[in-house]
């Protein structure tokens, strides 16, 4: 394991009004790592995933992407990233994978994966290009590069957003329940791109309700319950009964969940 | 019917056209521009802006252009401050003045539009953006603007063309535009009929040409909401089908 995880996140605290979402959650992730998030709805999983890379500012704590701890500031306005320029650049260390995708409906494919790259970047466009065609392959739609969003099904968007965030070569990617918007049918082409990824060693922190992909692709499973890490371990643990009793009930809820369906 | 008589009106319309059209893409620029500063201070935190510019877009939209047009042209010459600054050589300009009401009460519209625009952005589309290390002036410029220009484009084509019309309203303050010319032929010749339907048939003219510019722009801005065989329209695609 590396001196330095990829990602470090320490005592993030968050409340809504006054609700309090997340109440002190830490998480290392090392070099590799594919760690799952589970947890009922509501239990403060997206929130954590989105105060991570500051969509959501969190009200306390600190988050270090491969050693370098995002500065914050307190105004009256409230807390914010001291430094614009810091955030935008450790951003495009943390690619982003949403539920609803987020591609840019104005650009094609092609042109969505290329935008960091070009603009954020800054890097020379024929070779973004080259790279961009190399991730449509890999991911399986490179006949539809020149195709606008509203014209894919919703896996090839979601594998389409995951070549965008992999074009920006991130350290860690984030998934907030990348498979959930999907028509059943359509779960299995995007979760097995998220398999290759694992197997290619990418540092992952995936949101989700696929018990299949926790147990059997990630390395590590953490569950939260009301705004804590209630458990966590390795799925073979976790799944094999040494989970906290409210992790059993959880998983024995979302089977029977599955059987109903 | 007179034809010699409708030739001539034409061609005199026809010379006064150039003013009606600098008038119109004048107070389009400029209103362009001022839309963009209002609305930004429309949808800015600051509290003070916010308010300008709602009460800005409250009395340019609330009150007749006509009115404007005279407050600017009779109203302005009356403050000292303004006659004896070096602003007055142009406002004393009978077009100078219908520029600018226009491209006045032009900025309180487009604004409106413009943040209509701004509020059918989808705020995922913009996440994303954020998530990918963009912000300012960048994801404006790649994100934000060219999504909201899209949905704003059909109402602002429709105020562009009322644009073109309310140009008319600057004959009332003497600028030799087509309607100031038409109602110049009319007192000459008392033929109203013949002379409004020929200034009526120019300015018709004037908005189908740019009716179909922006109706071009807006066919090639909208590439993504079209099937891609209805994009690329190719008679090979009839005999082998689209790639798709």
């Amino acid at each position: 394991m590396s001196a330095t995880p990829r990602l470090s996140v320490r005592n993030i605290r968050k409340s809504f009004g006054a609700h309090e979402v997340l109440r002190g959650i830490s998480l290392d992730a090392h070099d590799g790592d594919v760690i799952s998030v589970l947890g009922a709805s509501g239990s403060g999983k997206s929130t954590f995933l989105r105060c991570i890379n500051l969509l959501e500012t969190a009200d306390d704590g600190d988050i270090v992407v491969n050693g370098e701890e995002i500065t914050m500031k307190t105004t009256s306005h409230g807390r914010s990233a001291a430094s614009r320029k810091q955030l935008d650049r450790i951003r495009t260390n943390l690619g982003m994978v949403f539920q609803s995708f987020n591609l840019w409906s104005h650009m094609t494919i092609l042109e969505n994966i290329i935008e960091g790259p070009v603009h954020v970047q800054k890097r020379p466009r024929a070779e973004c290009v080259a790279e961009a065609e190399a991730l449509l392959e890999k991911v399986g739609i490179a006949d539809r590069k020149d195709y606008y969003p509203a014209h894919l099904s919703g896996g090839q968007k979601q594998r389409a957003a995951i070549a965008r965030s992999l074009a920006m070569k991130p350290k860690v990617i984030l998934f907030d329940e990348p498979t959930s918007a999907l028509d059943p049918e359509l779960v299995g082409e995007v979760l097995r791109v998220m398999r290759d990824l694992a197997a290619e060693k990418m540092t992952m922190l995936v949101v989700t309700h696929e018990m299949g992909f926790a147990r059997n692709v990630s390395n590590r499973v953490i569950f939260m319950r009301e705004g804590q890490i209630d458990c966590d371990g390795t799925p073979q643990d976790m799944f094999g009964g040494k989970g906290s009793p409210y992790f059993q009930q959880f998983i024995r809820h979302m089977e029977t969940e599955n059987d109903a369906a | 019917m007179d034809f010699p008589f409708l030739l001539s009106t034409m061609k005199a319309l026809l010379a006064a056209t150039p003013t009606t059209l600098g008038l119109f893409s004048l107070s389009i620029f400029f209103g362009g521009l001022l839309a963009l500063l209002i609305v930004t201070m429309r949808v800015s935190n600051n509290i003070v802006a916010r308010n300008f510019a709602k009460g800005y877009i409250f009395v340019f939209r609330g009150s007749p252009l006509l009115i404007q047009m005279f407050l600017v042209f009779y109203g302005l010459g009356q403050f000292g401050v303004i006659r004896h600054s070096f602003v007055w050589p142009a406002l004393r300009e009978p077009f100078v003045c219908a520029v600018l009401s226009l491209a006045l009460c032009t900025g309180g519209y487009s604004a409106e539009i413009f943040r209509s625009g701004l509020r059918a952005v989808p705020p995922g589309e913009v996440e994303a953006a954020r998530a990918a290390g963009m912000s300012g002036f960048l994801l404006l410029r790649r994100i934000i603007a060219p999504i909201a220009f899209r949905h704003a484009l059909p109402a602002y084509s429709t105020e562009i063309v009322l644009m073109v019309k309310s140009t008319a309203l600057a004959s009332l303050v003497t600028v030799w535009e087509i309607t100031g010319v038409a109602q110049r032929l009319i007192s000459q010749t008392y033929r109203t009929m013949e002379v409004f339907m020929c200034a009526a048939a120019l300015y018709l003219i004037l908005n189908f040409l740019i009716l179909q510019v922006l109706a071009l722009i807006e066919h090639r801005l909208n590439r993504h909401d079209r099937r891609p065989a209805e994009r690329k329209p190719s008679v090979l695609s009839a005999f082998f089908g689209s790639r798709a």
